[in-house]
């Protein structure tokens, strides 16, 4: 053995018993939590989205005001110590809102995030590598859902829906972003399928299930893990949109989408009012992006930050 | 002694990297005369082919590049990219590797040939095309005033690597850089294609530069040989020199790490222990001492010079006065001769044929590529069968059909008695455990992501192993193929080429098979690295008892590990019988050329022997030649009177046993003639 040990495991491995290897059962999984522990801006990330929920469920006991409460002696007033976000037009607290928005808006961009591309991973993959039918029937219709307006289907919907709960925005959110991504991962399985390691799982016996979670899957984690990313973001603010339809989010009650839209036209003359919902917004975008460069960091062996490489 | 041509010295190459300066060439010294042929051996990554791009001046700018290269007297270095380029492509042209990315693909091939001679030339366009076509005739492509029209795509790849040497040798240069101008190609192909190279340098009296890993190219080519690892030239001499005479202990090690072709005797390899050093930050010392078996601590400390051993012979060894070194040859493996223990595996008559479609909604099928077309054979217990013939031949197809455990569309697969088209899929899964495979290409073979501690275990998690018991089986398996239980919790990319061939390995015998498939298994490995993984698969056959079904391009190879061998052209078996036989008399025409293509690393024998040259290419096998179908290649149907042809162009030749028992040919004409 001459290839230099650069690897800390391995170091571990030595120093200890030799005899007893150091693995337990899944050690994939062991190590690519190891690498993603060692990601230090993955860790802070996980951490602020940790806190922003905390702060949505917590600092509602913060404040004496709730988020539909009107205070008659402030109307548009600044930020201050009464009201620490400032007021609204008709003398809402701003800080009860954006709290009670960040409450619906983290749920519904991580939920959306995971189950879109968990539905575009699942349709692409098999579509791809069952081929034949199952694949032309999985792309009629992902085509299907490509070419009718998500928004008409939802308006023909809208009446059956209305008056449940808020959480059937999650449902519809996450149905009508995953067709695109579900194509891309297709191409990808068609090219996966084809490579001798896939070909050595089947040869070993493997089920086709557990080659596309064990080898496939991973394989093009990086562009799932930066679809759920993007996605977060953007299902935040898609929300809006069907808000308008009347599902889910309806005044008085607030989303961050919601606040966003409505702060916009204010932003410069009375920036309180979008400024603390944009900001929030941005910050749990960016540290859902921190979480997935780690997850992608730990899941891709090549990559340099996880741990380093081999010197040949 | 005239001025040479080329001459390089102190050269130096390094590129900055992540993890710090990688120096791929050290001091590299060289010359080349006119009409004189250096072969410059060494394994990937010695910095062989970096030195020549530094002669073209086509390194990247990050490279830093230092010493002198005088080319006809002018110094190269440090001259202008518009400057090199008045050079390059007419005094100095290149050959590289790979004939498909060196043309461009939409543009005619003869006006390609035809640029080459308008960007330096004061020819007409005309007078250009014209002799386009001249140079392609001169490099053997057949009707070559018509084939000027064509595309490179409609060429395969031997014809390609014509059109770039009819390309390289336009403007009559002085000096032709060949970058392994045969590597990606057949053997049969090779041996026109070093031919052409021969024809090119009489006609144009160039000194030529061929650059290769395979010392039995060089043997057959070079005037003079030289060795390189890591980054510089370890020994350098005439071809005799070397391959009789080697001092350094590196290029005693890959002479004898390469199996042969010519030997009667199977002898195990000697591998070079160990990998070729990092290139960034080389301490001091000799780079081979590592792996070096007559290393002293003088070698650990200083680094050897070139020092003259005899004439031209120079040598960089503090141990090169050291005559005997520990043998080389350290034991002879014995045939096995098992011809009554079970069979395991029975082919007969497989066909494999996939339909070519056309037009885009209404497909209707336009013809057949007949990939596998009426293979028998048998392989039993404890035997190593070898499957070897040209790329396109159906090896690949006919392995795919045996490990697809179903139903062929004609024809019969028994694995270990068991007929695969009655078997319903809890049997299939069982037979899977007994029928395992190795692959060409290590990197491809081992998911990237997985460590390779899971991969080891899949096969067993497949098969419903206990957990308990697949933690104390995978440390034994990679004990088993030669690496340590601590390796586990690597990537495969950790690994090198031939440890990751090693897991392959160890994750095909991880359910203790019966049979295991390889796919060219050692074609992707350097011959040092190649030599430990042909003796891990010997010893391993015997101490596991496994029958090994090898399939190969690499005659030497296969003669090496195999106990009978079937030669295969255009999807048929076209020879079979016991390595002995079938390499000492070889009856069909075809295997008879197949092994006197190969080079073989002995200067002398090398150009003593008889070379039978292919006509042409391998046919496609969507449009067999109707009887015999190697007959448009054949030499010896070319030979016959015209009332003896009709019957290869009518009859296909069926096999037929001939000579010693089990040893049987498909040829109407067959007759045993040795060419080793």
């Amino acid at each position: 053995m001459s290839a230099s040990i650069t690897n800390p495991h391995s170091i571990a491995a030595l120093s200890g018993s030799p005899v007893q290897p150091l693995i337990g059962r899944s050690s994939r999984g062991r190590l690519v939590l190891r690498r993603f522990l060692r990601h230090r801006l993955s860790l802070i990330g996980l951490m602020c989205v940790m806190l922003l929920y905390a702060l949505a469920f917590l600092g509602p006991l913060l404040t004496p005001w709730g988020y539909a409460e009107q205070d008659p002696t402030a109307y548009l007033a600044p930020p201050s110590a009464q009201h620490w976000f400032g007021t609204t037009q008709i003398g809402e607290d701003v800080f009860a809102q954006t709290l009670r928005g960040l409450q619906k808006s983290l749920t519904i961009g991580l939920l959306v995030g995971v189950i879109s591309t968990g539905i575009a991973a699942v349709v692409g993959t098999a579509a791809g590598y069952f081929g034949g039918w199952v694949d032309r029937i999985l792309m009629w219709v992902v085509d299907l859902l490509l070419v009718i307006p998500s928004f008409l289907i939802i308006a023909i919907l809208s009446p059956a829906f209305r008056g449940t709960t808020w959480l059937i925005l999650v449902v519809l959110l996450a149905a009508f972003s995953w067709m695109i991504t579900a194509r891309i991962v297709r191409g990808l399985t068609l090219s996966l399928r084809e490579r001798e390691f896939v070909l050595a799982a089947r040869f070993m016996g493997v089920p086709p299930w557990r080659i596309i979670a064990r080898h496939i899957v991973p394989n093009m984690a990086s562009l799932l893990i930066i679809d759920a990313t993007i996605t977060v973001g953007t299902a935040i603010l898609t929300e809006t949109g069907l808000s308008f339809f009347g599902f889910g989010v309806q005044p008085p009650d607030v989303s961050l989408g919601t606040l966003i839209a409505s702060g916009t036209n204010s932003a410069l003359t009375f920036p309180w009012l979008f400024l603390f919902s944009g900001g929030l917004l941005a910050l749990t975008v960016l540290s859902v992006n921190f979480v997935g460069d780690g997850l992608r960091d730990a899941l891709d062996p090549t990559s340099t930050r996880g741990s380093r490489r081999r010197v040949r | 002694m005239t001025e040479p041509v080329l001459a390089v010295t102190d050269l130096t190459v390094s590129f900055p990297t992540d993890h710090g300066l990688l120096t791929a060439v050290r001091g590299l010294n060289y010359q080349v005369s006119a009409g004189e042929v250096l072969g410059i051996v060494g394994e990937s990554g010695s910095g062989k082919s970096v030195s020549s791009m530094a002669v073209m001046g086509l390194l990247p700018p990050q490279a830093t590049i230092t010493g002198s290269i005088r080319f006809q007297g002018r110094e190269l270095l440090g001259r202008s990219d518009v400057e090199l380029s008045q050079i390059r492509g007419r005094r100095i042209s290149m050959i590289f590797q790979d004939p498909l990315s060196a043309l461009t693909p939409v543009y005619t091939v003869g006006d390609q040939v035809a640029e080459a001679l308008l960007v330096h030339g004061t020819l007409s366009r005309q007078a250009a095309g014209a002799r386009a076509v001249e140079l392609l005739n001169v490099v053997g492509i057949p009707d070559a005033a018509r084939r000027a029209q064509a595309f490179p795509h409609e060429f395969s790849g031997g014809m390609r690597q014509r059109v770039v040497i009819a390309m390289a040798i336009a403007n009559d240069p002085d000096l032709i850089i060949a970058d392994e101008p045969t590597t990606a190609l057949d053997v049969t192909v090779q041996a026109q294609v070093l031919q052409v190279l021969a024809t090119a340098r009489e006609i144009t009296g160039a000194g030529i530069v061929l650059i290769t890993h395979d010392l039995g190219v060089v043997a057959g080519f070079a005037d003079r040989v030289q060795v390189m690892y890591a980054g510089r030239t370890v020994e350098t001499g005439g071809v005799d020199d070397i391959f009789y005479h080697p001092r350094m202990p590196y290029t005693r090690g890959l002479l004898a790490s390469i199996p042969r072709v010519d030997t009667t005797q199977r002898r195990t390899l000697v591998p070079i222990e160990g990998q070729p050093p990092s290139l960034v930050g080389l301490g001091p010392g000799c780079p081979f001492a590592p792996r070096c078996p007559l290393v002293i601590d003088q070698c650990r400390s200083t680094e050897p010079d070139l020092a003259p051993v005899s004439g031209t012979h120079q040598c960089a060894c503090h141990r090169a006065a050291v005559e005997a070194a520990p043998p080389l040859v350290s034991g002879v493996a014995s045939y096995n001769s098992v011809s009554h223990s079970r069979v395991l595996l029975r082919v007969e008559h497989l066909v494999r044929h996939y339909p070519v479609r056309k037009g885009t909604i209404l497909r209707r099928q336009v013809g057949t590529v007949r990939a596998v077309d009426d293979i028998s054979f048998e392989l039993r217990e404890q035997e190593t069968l070898g499957l070897v013939g040209e790329s396109g031949c159906g090896k690949t197809s006919t392995l795919m059909e045996i490990l697809n455990l179903t139903a062929p569309a004609q024809g019969r697969i028994e694995v270990l008695g068991t007929d695969v088209s009655a078997l319903d899929r809890r049997r299939r899964m069982q037979l899977r455990r007994d029928l395992q495979v190795v692959f060409q290409d290590p990197i491809a073979s081992l998911d990237p992501r997985l460590p390779v501690f899971d991969l080891l275990a899949e096969p067993l998690r497949a098969h419903g192993v206990p957990g308990a018991e697949i933690r104390r089986r995978v440390p034994e398996l990679l004990k088993l193929v030669g690496l340590s239980p601590e390796h586990a919790s690597r990537y495969p990319a950790e690994f090198s080429g031939g440890q990751r061939q090693r897991i392959g390995i160890g994750r095909a015998l991880a359910l203790e098979p019966k049979l295991l498939v390889l796919d060219e298994p050692v074609s992707a490995l350097d011959v040092s690295i190649q030599a430990g993984v042909l003796n891990l698969l010997d010893e391993l056959r015997v101490r596991l008892g496994l029958a090994l079904l090898f399939v190969a391009h690499d005659l030497a190879v296969v003669r090496h590990i195999a106990d009978r061998v079937a030669v295969m052209y255009l999807g048929k078996i076209v020879e079979i019988g016991p390595v002995d036989a079938v390499y000492t008399a070889p009856q069909h025409p075809y295997t008879q050329a197949l092994i006197s293509a190969i080079p073989i690393p002995d200067p002398a024998k090398e150009s003593a022997r008889e070379r039978i040259l292919l006509t042409g290419d391998l046919p496609s096998p969507a449009d067999v030649p109707s009887g015999c179908r190697f007959r448009t290649r054949c030499f010896r149907y070319a030979a016959l009177p015209p009332g003896l042809r009709s019957r290869c162009e009518q009859e296909e030749p069926a096999r037929q046993q001939r000579g010693e028992p089990e040893h049987e040919s498909a040829c109407h004409y067959a007759a045993a003639h040795a060419v080793l």
